[in-house]
């Protein structure tokens, strides 16, 4: 601090005060609904403070679901936004570095064809050109199948650009070094690059992870089968019951389950998720 | 483009390592992206027998449907809402969290986990708290006189699909402009407070022309997020409604493809978004590579 202003610090502790009120009240909203038996929603205002039904609500929603929109337990769904979100975080990982690799420490025709090919889709969400992509897996027949969920996302320039940078940092003496050694390419990759980039990765994957985790059109457009609902899609199924008010106890009680995970990772990891942020995007 | 001074000599190597990156680009990026192309020039009959081609009339169409005049103009109001308000609201908690020493790290702990809801959580939170007959929000609202209706009044839902993006975007922004702040040297401030610069004059004259790379930075990608990856946001609240009023474009392309299924008007609708994300891309990607070169 350069000077000692006692009234701006103050201001400041209010303004960060007010903005914690703003984040956290829309989830304690929620948090208390889902504490509540169906009969604290039939007038307004919704309660504020934490009801007597915690325990049931939850144990109701691990038991059996929401059996009246057809939503399967909520272990399956979670289960399965588990899956996905590894799959593609893993997987986006695994096509992502090798391609950095050859971008980086080759020469080779059409290699800029390639850049331009993968650089292209870099911002290029699957929700601009989703009714094709939906013909395209459905013509393979991956609906209602975990490839389905995941395939489709992996291919993202982020995670390309994020290693390229990466790899341009690296100092070429170790590579000249490592051939002067007599490591091939591979050899260079597996034992030098790879180890280097420890770091990158993990915190790249703490980001695909939640991304994964969030997605929701995708996997409410070519899931019918509710063995693979995921749970941030669920609740979207849980809310739109035909004729009837939504349970909104269980729907929050969803939703508070749909957040935890991902909020855990970013709390947990928070440095590495920071630094997976801030160095994805740079 | 950059380049390695050393580089492997091997012909083949490139080609296997590209290899998966390349067909999953090839076959659920670029091939749906042709299709959508190709799709946006030709026209089906009413029962899907007969395509013909019609050139540009999907598009000139487009741009005379008053539906989708108005889906732009609502994507702007939105996206320009969106992104005024979380950059705005990101920089003043980035400000208060560098003036704290002992309690930042609390702080940003705190203020950073949105970032982690999924924009559809995000959307069912605020619709709960907005819900007309149950709401928290609108019961205040009406002890202060004002009906709060999302479900008819176009205004409001636009307040309550902005209100529910912004939330879920702020500590994104918020942790860049912290990064930002912390890359200024304090050295800067500490001789322009010697020379007598208050705060707010510091602010304006040191600090924000520093942090300018950051704020175009979120400009842009924040931008993105409003056209583009709000969609479950929408979805999960307004669909669209009422009257239209938060019906933003990429909202539209599905509308209009899965449920109305006019696969031609939808598909030049995503042919405009993606010339549009392009455009994004190409602005983002020359700040990017001005950054890594200096």
């Amino acid at each position: 601090m350069v000077e000692n202003r006692p009234l701006l610090t103050l201001a400041a502790h209010l303004v960060l005060i007010g903005g914690l009120v703003l984040v956290v009240f829309p989830v304690w909203l929620a948090f208390v609904a889902s504490t509540h038996g169906p009969a604290a929603f039939m007038a307004a205002p919704v309660p504020l403070l934490p009801g007597p039904d915690l325990v049931k609500n939850y144990g109701a929603l691990i038991a059996s679901g929401v059996s009246t929109s057809g939503a399967p337990p909520i272990g399956l769904m979670l289960w399965n936004s588990l899956a996905m979100a590894l799959m593609i975080s893993i997987g986006k990982i695994a096509i992502s570095v090798p391609s950095a690799f050859a971008i980086v420490y080759f020469r080779f025709p059409f290699r800029m064809l390639a850049f331009w090919a993968i650089f292209i889709t870099l911002m290029l969400p699957v929700e601009v050109r989703i009714v094709p992509t939906f013909k395209v897996v459905a013509d393979l027949g991956m609906l209602n199948s975990y490839a389905g969920l995941a395939v489709p996302l992996i291919a993202s320039a982020t995670a390309t650009f994020l290693f390229r940078q990466f790899f341009l940092t690296v100092p070429d003496e170790l590579m000249e070094a490592a051939r002067v050694d007599g490591a091939g390419p591979m050899k260079f990759f597996r034992d030098i690059l790879l180890p280097l980039s420890r770091t990158n990765i993990a915190a790249l994957f703490v980001i695909l992870f939640i991304y994964g985790w969030n997605q929701y059109i995708w996997p409410l457009l070519i899931t019918t089968d509710p063995g693979y609902y995921t749970i941030v899609m669920g609740i979207k199924r849980m809310v739109d019951v035909a004729d009837a008010r939504p349970q909104w106890h269980l729907v929050m009680a969803t939703a508070i389950l749909a957040m935890l995970p991902p909020v855990v990772v970013v709390v947990a990891m928070q440095r590495l998720f920071v630094r997976g942020l801030v160095e994805t995007e740079k | 483009m950059q380049t390695k001074r050393a580089i492997f000599a091997s012909r083949v190597l490139p080609y296997w390592l590209l290899a998966p990156q390349l067909a999953v680009t090839l076959v659920f990026f670029l091939w749906p992206a042709a299709q959508a192309v190709r799709q946006s020039f030709l026209r089906e009959d009413a029962f899907g027998l007969k395509t013909s081609f019609v050139w540009l009339e999907n598009y000139t169409r487009l741009f005379h449907d008053p539906n989708y005049l108005n889906s732009l103009k609502v994507t702007v109001v939105f996206a320009a809402s969106v992104t005024l308000l979380s950059v705005a609201l990101g920089l003043l908690f980035a400000l208060a969290v560098d003036r704290m020493i002992a309690s930042s790290r609390l702080y940003t702990t705190l203020l950073v986990w949105p970032y982690a809801v999924a924009p559809a959580v995000a959307g069912v939170l605020w619709w709960f708290m907005f819900n007309p007959t149950l709401g928290v929000i609108p019961y205040v609202l009406e002890g202060l006189g004002y009906d709060w209706n999302h479900l008819l009044s176009p205004t409001d839902a636009m307040i309550l699909v902005v209100a529910a993006s912004t939330w879920k975007q702020i500590s994104y922004n918020f942790l860049f402009f912290v990064a930002g702040l912390q890359a200024i040297p304090r050295a800067l401030g500490e001789a322009a407070a010697i020379d007598g610069a208050g705060p707010v004059k510091r602010f304006f004259s040191i600090t924000f022309p520093l942090l300018s790379p950051t704020t175009f930075f979120l400009m842009v990608v924040n931008t993105v997020y409003a056209m583009f990856d709000t969609f479950p946001v929408i979805h999960a609240t307004t669909e669209g409604n009422p009257a239209q009023s938060t019906n933003i474009l990429v909202y539209k392309v599905y509308v209009d493809g899965f449920l109305g299924l006019n696969l031609g008007s939808s598909a030049a609708q995503s042919v405009v978004l993606m010339a549009i994300v392009i455009a994004l891309t190409v602005i983002q990607f020359r700040y990017i590579e001005r950054r890594v070169e200096y």
